[in-house]
């Protein structure tokens, strides 16, 4: 029997369950069984083979892609949240008037879409961009720098850039509900600034820094709008190759072998992220 | 406490706090003894606990110094002096267990590890929460929060324990309790605790002497029974317990005693000593006199000093006491009696006259 709280539990949450199986669950034993599939010229070979997943672990290409992947959004995930702590910190401990307007400041890079954000790079980093013109205008160099754009840099730098509010929001949270009588106590029990903030703002936030190492790693890692705008040939990455398979070279049970992985991968280091975090954390409730 | 030292260990001297325009402390002078129960007591808003930050270093004064054990305390932070704090909301770290909690400090100090182990279980017995280092924060009972916020400052062995309203979040029996447990433990240990509380009659029960702000002064600083029977002003007078108060007027000084005229009670003679000093007589007006100081007379009472005649309003029954709300004649508010409730006496009704029986020595002028 279900209990009326049940039941209304049940009700509320039906509409978004729904659209959920739908426009999720769906799709994602659509390509799951796609990776269990042939793709012949035409038409696709319904018989179950594991050779997709073969091909994806084995080839060099794919490896490679899915390393330099992983490595760039490890690295953008470094560097965002580790900026992202400090404005955090920032905001919490040392702002006392107006922190509504500086939250609200954090969101402005949102008000443009993040395509315009992406472009708005390539105009900073180009051969004839900002940066380029107004070092060659100052005579700082003579002719225009090319390493900054078309590479994996300009690809982190993109993206810390696009999901730093994402990261700072969390932090900010956990940082917030820090009770700061905590804070005073430490300190009468004889911690100084440093071995206070190791022993209790940082553990105490930990549940916030887990939050967006989670939130930053897991869609840069599926991201290929940027690598493909900024990031020439060495900054292509998995999901560059998942759309390639999936459009141009017309292999849809590969691409969906490939997906099926990187997911693995990242749910699989989410897990570690997550478990290394509430260690660390402590016993927090 | 006869054996008290009287050894500073605490010194005020002008110590002044101004946030922004208002001026929260107005110069505080105060010497605490080592060893001594001293409790800071007053409404909110009062200072106390601003006060008590800066003994302890959370705030800077604006003026004055703060010496502690000899020791000038100007920009020596809170992790640097000799006071530990239980805080009001106890602070306990909630990622970290009871010992791990207790013995916080002791690590921060580079105690080897067996000897943090033996220290903590040692403060944790002292608390009687031995054998629960174990248990995680969120496990625990409010009192056991400020066992475990006590046991964690007394394990530090400070100079001053520093106590911020450490009893107003439990509940009264708890708190009864706690009252008799802390003086007990203070008095053992020997150690200055400095309590900051509201509650006047927690201050009386405590403490060796207590300091009663109001507005950011001292308005008096003595033992709990003297500023029950001598309070300085209305105000104190008020605060601490119940008091009636009476116009009155001085008619004349001879030989040794004061003539005075209480409208409600008639016209008596006082000791001398029981005017205070610097009492300016053209300004007496008011007098004070407990609700126990006044009896109403049954038949067979003890005889007093004196006897006016009043007409009970109202009464409030307690259990062992009774309060009434008598009129006295010439007198516009009613006074309160307080009667302890005896076998065999039933409570006067309202509407009876009755006979109001007082003693001159229980008289407090005032200004």
């Amino acid at each position: 029997m279900l209990t009326g709280e049940r039941r209304q539990g049940l009700a509320l949450i039906s509409p978004t369950l729904l659209y959920s199986l739908l426009m999720l669950a769906a799709p994602l034993v659509m390509v799951l069984t796609f990776s269990f599939w042939t793709q012949n010229y035409l038409d696709l070979d319904t018989t179950l083979t594991l050779d997709n997943y073969r091909e994806a672990w084995t080839k060099p290409i794919y490896r490679a892609l899915l390393l330099r992947s992983l490595n760039i959004s490890l690295i953008v995930t470094a560097v965002t949240v580790g900026l992202a702590f400090p404005i955090a910190y920032y905001l919490s401990f040392h702002v006392k008037q107006r922190k509504a307007l500086w939250l609200f400041l954090i969101t402005v890079p949102f008000w443009t879409s993040y395509l315009l954000r992406v472009f708005l790079w390539k105009v900073i980093l180009g051969y004839n961009g900002v940066l380029n013109t107004a070092f060659t205008g100052l005579g700082i160099i003579d002719e225009p720098l090319t390493f900054l754009l078309y590479n994996a840099n300009a690809v982190v730098l993109t993206l810390a850039h696009a999901w730093a509010p994402f990261a700072i929001l969390p932090i900010f949270v956990a940082l917030e509900k820090i009770d700061r009588s905590l804070l005073e106590a430490a300190e009468d029990l004889g911690d100084g600034p440093v071995r206070r903030f190791f022993r209790i703002t940082l553990p105490l936030a930990m549940p916030g820094v887990v939050a967006s190492t989670l939130i930053v790693l897991i869609p840069t890692i599926g991201d290929f709008i940027t690598p493909k705008l900024v990031g020439g040939t060495d900054g292509l990455m998995i999901a560059n190759m998942i759309q390639i398979q999936f459009g141009k070279a017309n292999n849809a049970p590969l691409g969906a072998a490939l997906a099926i992985t990187s997911m693995l991968i990242v749910a699989s280091i989410s897990a570690v992220i997550f478990l290394l975090g509430k260690r660390f954390g402590g016993k927090v409730q | 406490m006869a054996s008290l030292s009287t050894k500073p260990i605490i010194d005020l001297a002008g110590v002044t706090k101004t946030f922004g325009s208002f001026q929260a402390l107005k110069g505080i002078n105060a010497t605490i003894h080592e060893s001594e129960f001293f409790s800071l007591l007053g409404p909110s808003g009062c200072g106390k606990t601003t006060l008590l930050r800066m003994i302890a270093g959370f705030e800077t004064p604006t003026d004055g110094t703060i010496v502690i054990a000899g020791e000038d305390m100007a920009g020596v932070p809170a992790n640097r002096r000799p006071t530990n704090m239980v805080f009001q909301s106890y602070a306990i770290f909630p990622h970290l267990c009871v010992a791990e909690n207790v013995g916080y400090g002791l690590k921060t100090r580079k105690t080897p590890k067996a000897e943090i182990a033996r220290e903590v279980e040692q403060a944790l017995q002292m608390v009687d929460l031995g054998g629960l280092g174990s248990r995680a924060a969120h496990e625990l009972s409010g009192g056991q929060r400020q066992r475990v916020a006590l046991a964690r400052a007394l394990v530090m062995k400070p100079k001053v324990v520093l106590l911020d309203e450490p009893l107003s979040a439990l509940d009264k029996q708890l708190r009864d309790q706690m009252q008799v447990e802390l003086r007990q433990l203070q008095q053992r240990l020997g150690i200055t605790f400095i309590l900051v509380t509201h509650d006047q009659e927690e201050a009386l029960t405590m403490s060796d002497r207590i300091a009663v702000m109001f507005d950011g002064r001292i308005a008096q600083l003595a033992s709990p029974e003297e500023l029950y029977r001598r309070p300085v002003d209305r105000r104190v007078a008020s605060f601490i317990g119940v008091m009636n108060f009476l116009d009155a007027r001085a008619t004349g000084r001879m030989n040794g005693h004061l003539a005075l005229d209480i409208p409600a009670l008639g016209s008596i003679e006082l000791s001398s000593a029981q005017v205070p000093e610097g009492l300016d007589l053209r300004n007496l007006e008011t007098i004070g006199i407990r609700p126990e100081m006044l009896t109403i007379l049954f038949e067979g009472s003890e005889q007093t000093e004196h006897v006016a005649r009043g007409e009970v309003t109202g009464t409030a029954y307690y259990g062992d006491m009774t309060y009434y709300s008598v009129r006295l004649p010439g007198h516009a508010e009613d006074v309160t009696i307080s009667m302890r409730n005896t076998a065999g006496r039933s409570i006067v009704p309202p509407g009876s006259e009755v006979p109001v029986g007082w003693g001159a020595d229980s008289i407090v002028l005032f200004q």
